[in-house]
């Protein structure tokens, strides 16, 4: 609709009951716009409780620790004051004190002094001690010099590193968990490093699942192209039936196909069997291929395979067979034909199967638990320890928000390239 | 034309003479002629090439057929050699001599009938041996969790989602593609991400009417999640059986003075049914597989068939899984059956496809 109107076109046309036409049909859209988004709405706020909130919550999570303060209200106040050099002042730890008397009678979870050294324990590993005993000795301290007395209790309460931790964690909000996330951490003067090398283990475990994840999807192309082209060249009849044979695994539950894989390649399993029967191997020397990175590989393939191979094959069964007859036909090698005229027309294919199988893999839990090991566990089966055995939430919470930004920038992508419409199943 | 017309010579003549070799490297007759097959399979689907073929070429295809056959068998022996493993009748997970020879001894169902009989305080009683195993078998209180709640996520999805795939195939919906991508994210992100934010969110008291002690270990936290799961494979499905919609059938529908509801029964609804039927049997299914949301938000009274599996494989690893999972495999069959012949329908009506 433009604002200028026909040239000889009466100036306003008007509906039957003298309303602007304009001013009519936009009243029209806008219903039917409202209409539509109507529809729309259960399922947002639906998804708005379920998923949408829930997410927020746990990215919360991964920079809200209010421990600091809640143990240590008065504390948390008095030593934001603090400006770091020397020891904080004789005032700042008589508050100290008595908000440690306070909390040792609080049994409150969240709010006790062992919740407070766990805290303290994640920026500096083996303080834990310190608070514990501390917190059994400090009511004796009834009057000052509060700084002597408790520097009396243990000598590491003159160490400036506690001090300005208990400065940085006094604050509800804290980026130490993704730091944590990352392999950094705080040294003593309050400076960004990266952990001591034997210790990190996050970022070398991002970027082995990146790897394998990459690894997996390139075999998965190398395995789904031939297969897609095959279904795509047949004479329909049989390519349904053969369809049925890619359809099968897709539906069967993950938990099966999984069990399946560790029945096949166990040392005493079926592959293994077939290469000892047929002396490829002798009986010693039977091959461990499950319970590593090996068998998370190929568990891992088999069923994402499909997820490679309908978009491959949807889009290979779109380009017409004459065009390498053509191509042959003026000349051309059939390999020559194949790379200039063939796989060309498959590469949209290509970018949704691989970023559909790669956004997948990062984010796998199931297979690399069951038959990972310890070599070949993923970035999500460290998140998943770290909620429900290490009891790190917040860490957990830093490591999920990592992965889910990865994850996201693969899905824009994915919608830039392919968009999320032409998502099909069978 | 005969198949045997299609060989060339010198493709028997190979065929022959790595039989020949296998045997002597095997030494055995079962691996030589499983060795033909496979190498033989492709020889026999070798499709006519055109006349300028040149042997290489001939060569090269059937290689690729053999890549091929290889494949499939890759994709499919795993999911069919869980059906004979699971008549073992030695508590293994690998074929026995026995079975190799095909003695009837070495096969039984008495994994088929663990599947009962585990968890039950006294298998052996006569009278009450039903309630026992309905109230006790592990594996039966399982199954019925795990109907129970992929019945409740799948109507909730299929609802949510259907109502949802309407309005995004009209043509003025607003901010269209970035609501559906929010719709579809559920598929996208991770299942640990989706399950931690759940665990967190539903364990908030005071949060949810009902419920003062949040959701966690709720049957409809579970129900919840696993409907937000099922929620994209229904709006992808409903969406792909309202392209190419006729938008006039409604005008005439509505001209021929049918309401709004009498509309969506008898005009959109028969058109988008096979389209919501797919849709719900994938929500049924993700949610029939689904094991961890499950292991994050439920307890351990909610114990569903793939949770059940994940413990007895981490822990004490038994036939039983093997039967439990060809039970699965023969109700995914029945699934994608349905789906097909669904399909087959739908593509009917819209006149997709000729017949």
């Amino acid at each position: 609709m433009t604002d200028v109107a026909a040239p000889g076109a009466p100036e306003n046309i008007t509906t039957s009951d003298g309303v602007p036409l304009k001013v009519s049909l936009a009243r029209a859209t806008r219903r039917q716009r409202m209409q539509a988004l109507l529809l729309v709405l259960p399922l947002l706020l639906f998804l708005l409780v379920a998923f949408v909130l829930p997410i927020g919550e746990m990215l919360f999570r991964s920079i809200y620790s209010p421990i600091g303060p809640d143990v240590l209200p008065n504390f948390s106040k008095v030593i934001q004051e603090w400006d770091g050099e020397d020891l904080p002042p004789e005032s700042t730890f008589e508050v100290f004190v008595k908000d440690m008397t306070a909390a040792r009678e609080s049994n409150e979870i969240g709010k006790t002094v062992g919740n407070l050294a766990t805290r303290v324990n994640y920026e500096i590993p083996g303080s834990r001690g310190l608070f514990t005993k501390s917190a059994r000795k400090v009511k004796n301290i009834t009057e000052g010099p509060y700084k002597e007395a408790l520097i009396g209790l243990d000598k590491r309460w003159e160490d400036q590193h506690i001090w300005r931790t208990l400065q940085r964690i006094s604050s509800n909000y804290t980026m130490s968990f993704y730091l944590a996330a990352t392999d950094r951490k705080y040294d003593e003067n309050n400076d960004i490093v990266m952990a001591d090398p034997l210790y990190q283990i996050y970022l070398p475990i991002m970027g082995k699942t990146l790897w394998l994840s990459a690894l997996i999807t390139f075999i998965c192309l190398l395995v789904a192209y031939p297969v897609s082209y095959l279904l795509a060249t047949l004479p329909l009849r049989t390519s349904n039936l053969l369809m049925i044979m890619v359809l099968l695994p897709f539906w069967t539950s993950l938990l099966v196909r999984t069990t399946a894989w560790i029945a096949m390649l166990q040392t005493e399993g079926i592959v293994n069997n077939i290469l000892v029967f047929t002396r490829v191997i002798s009986e010693e020397s039977r091959i461990q291929m499950i319970y590593n990175q090996t068998g998370t590989i190929v568990a891992m393939v088999h069923i994402l395979l499909p997820f490679m191979i309908l978009p491959l094959y949807s889009v290979m069964k779109t380009i017409p067979p004459y065009y390498m007859r053509a191509a042959r036909s003026l000349g051309a090698t059939g390999t020559y034909s194949f790379v200039k005229v063939y796989f060309p027309q498959t590469i949209p294919g290509i970018a949704a199967g691989t970023l559909l199988v790669f956004i997948l893999a990062i984010g796998y839990y199931i297979t690399p638990a069951l038959v990972g090991g310890s070599d070949g566990l993923l970035i999500s089966n460290l998140i998943a320890d770290h909620i429900k055995k290490t009891l790190n939430w917040s860490l957990g919470s830093a490591l999920g928000a990592i992965l889910l930004a990865i994850v996201l920038i693969f899905y824009w992508i994915y919608n830039k390239l392919v968009g999320v419409d032409n998502l099909k199943f069978g | 034309m005969s198949a045997l017309d299609k060989l060339p010579a010198p493709g028997y003549i190979a065929f022959g003479v790595a039989c020949v070799i296998a045997y002597l490297f095997s030494g055995t007759l079962v691996a030589t002629i499983g060795f033909a097959i496979i190498i033989g399979l492709p020889l026999y689907f070798m499709s006519d090439l055109p006349p300028y073929a040149t042997w290489l070429e001939k060569f090269g295809q059937y290689i690729f057929l053999l890549i091929c056959t290889m494949i499939f068998i890759f994709l499919i022996t795993p999911v069919l050699i869980i059906m004979p493993l699971s008549f073992n009748s030695e508590p293994y997970f690998s074929f026995t001599q026995g079975m190799m020879s095909l003695d009837p001894a070495a096969f039984s169902t008495r994994w088929y009938q663990d599947i009962m009989l585990f968890g039950m305080n006294d298998p052996n009683r006569v009278d009450g041996w039903w309630s026992d195993m309905w109230n006790n078998a592990t594996w039966v209180k399982a199954a019925f969790n795990s109907f129970k709640f992929a019945v409740l996520a799948t109507i909730m999805a299929t609802f949510f989602g259907t109502l949802a795939a309407l309005g995004l195939s009209r043509p003025e919906m607003p901010w269209r593609s970035a609501i559906t991508s929010l719709l579809i994210s559920p598929m996208i992100v991770p299942l640990v991400i989706t399950a931690t934010g759940m665990f967190f969110f539903y364990a908030k008291k005071d949060t949810f009417p009902f419920f003062p002690d949040g959701l966690i270990n709720e049957d409809l936290g579970i129900v919840l999640a696993h409907a937000t799961l099922g929620v994209p494979f229904v709006i992808i499905t409903v969406t792909a059986t309202l392209t190419g919609f006729d938008n006039s059938l409604i005008r005439a529908s509505k001209s021929l003075g049918a309401n709004g509801w009498t509309t969506f029964r008898r005009v959109i609804m028969p058109l988008i049914l096979p389209g919501m039927i797919s849709g719900a049997l994938f929500a049924f299914i993700t949610s029939l597989d689904e094991v961890v949301a499950v292991i994050f938000l439920a307890d351990v009274h909610q114990v569903t068939i793939p949770r059940q599996m994940f413990s007895g494989i981490r822990e004490q690893i038994s036939p039983t899984i093997l039967a439990v999972a060809t039970v699965l495999v023969v109700i995914s069959i029945a699934l994608l059956t349905t789906l097909e012949l669904l399909r087959r329908r739908s593509e009917r009506l819209r006149g997709l496809s000729p017949g």
